[in-house]
């Protein structure tokens, strides 16, 4: 049975498409056939981060409207022949994704894929309504932020009343946390919220922490999803975060302050 | 810990801050989602009212809902001045 991901947050720019870049690439390198979707209409970011941006021609919106199938729309991924990318469309029409085409699409990808990854627009507008419409998973990305937690609680409210499985009363959306961007020297000092902090208020299966990493701004750079760079720390943990996903139980690497003995005894940052 | 640590503890973090006031907002947001929507209205003419004859301040007064398996319960929870009963 293929299975509907949303990657969502309430609160922009915490890292939901560098996420959904990772997670889809671990997946399909573990050989799933995986597709990821770029929900964000008028704001098509997915595109750069996966490094096709200059093969898009269809888009999501084109595929609704019937104007070029979905095998005309997807974009093969050039370091993986498992992963595909659909990406969305730079209208400004607020209404250019239905429910009803929205849903027909993911039917369609259902046949032929196991995976399918939604990469979420921030917000809780229509876009990311859709997004996670249809999800069997949810992964909610947090910050350890005062904001950023507070609009992924909204986004667990919503996933649990708004959601398709919801309103025809099936059981919930598998609901998971990510939290990402963070910074074990800074929690050490009481800078910064911690894992468990977070937990205690959002309650969520934790399934990875990725810390705060300039591999994210190189892996962007080139256009590679920064799990392929698996000398960095965000590339381990995501390629953690989706071997824990696919039922392998796995370590937490990146919550505690690992930056050497002699930098801990004396404290240096 | 590092040596050093031990006489940072002293400097204290806003992280415990943040979870706190999150821990607060956090809770309240979960139970007024279920709140019915003309509870903000009710409130606001209840104070009203009250006004007329008690001089309460616009914070004076709480209305809350709540919701269990069996009942649904509105809670009216009004703080009257200290000074009041002598002016009347
Ligand atoms: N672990 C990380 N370490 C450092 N920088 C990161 C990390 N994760 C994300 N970023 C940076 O944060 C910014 C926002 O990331 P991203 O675009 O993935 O967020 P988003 O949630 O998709 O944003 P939007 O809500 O606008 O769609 C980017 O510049 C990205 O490089
Ligand atoms: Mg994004």
């Amino acid at each position: 049975m293929a299975r509907i991901i949303v990657v969502t947050s309430g609160k922009g720019g915490v890292g939901k498409t560098t996420t959904s870049a990772a997670i889809a690439m671990g997946l399909a390198k573990k050989g799933h056939k995986t597709a990821v979707i770029d929900f964000d209409v008028g704001l098509r970011n997915l595109d750069l981060i996966m490094g096709c941006e200059r093969r898009v021609v269809y888009d999501f919106v084109n595929v609704i409207n019937g104007e070029a199938t979905l095998n005309q729309a997807l974009i093969r991924d050039k370091n993986c022949n498992l992963l595909y990318i659909l990406p969305a469309s730079q209208t400004r029409d607020k209404d250019a994704l239905s429910q009803e085409g929205v849903g027909r699409v993911l039917d369609e990808l259902k046949k032929d894929f196991k995976y399918i990854v939604c990469d979420s627009p921030a917000g809780i507008e229509k876009g990311a309504h859709l997004a996670m419409y249809f999800a069997d998973d949810a992964f909610v990305v947090t910050n350890p932020e005062v904001s950023s937690v507070r609009d992924s609680d909204r986004m667990l409210g919503i996933l649990s009343s708004k959601s398709r499985r919801a309103e025809q009363n099936e059981e919930p959306i598998n609901e998971f946390l990510l939290l990402t961007r963070y910074a074990p020297e800074r929690v050490k000092l009481g800078e910064m919220l911690s894992v468990d902090d977070v937990q205690d208020i959002l309650s969520l299966h934790l399934l990875g922490v990725i810390p705060e990493s300039k591999s994210v701004l190189n892996a962007s750079n080139s256009g590679t999803p920064v799990i392929l760079d698996e000398k960095s720390d965000a590339g381990q943990a995501y390629a953690d975060i989706v071997a824990r996903y696919l039922g392998e139980e796995r370590p937490h690497r990146f919550i505690d302050d690992k930056k050497g003995f002699f930098r801990n005894l004396f404290g240096g940052n | 810990m590092s040596l050093l640590d031990y006489f940072r503890i002293s400097k204290v973090g806003t992280a415990s801050l943040a979870k706190e006031r999150l821990q607060i907002l956090v809770a309240h947001e979960r139970t007024s989602k279920h709140q019915p929507s003309y509870l903000p209205q009710l409130q606001k003419e209840l104070l009203e009212v009250i006004q007329k004859y008690v001089k309460v301040s616009q914070d004076a007064i709480s209305v809350t809902f709540e919701q269990d398996e069996h009942q649904e319960t509105l809670e009216l929870n009004i703080v009257l001045p200290d000074n009041q009963a002598k002016n009347t």
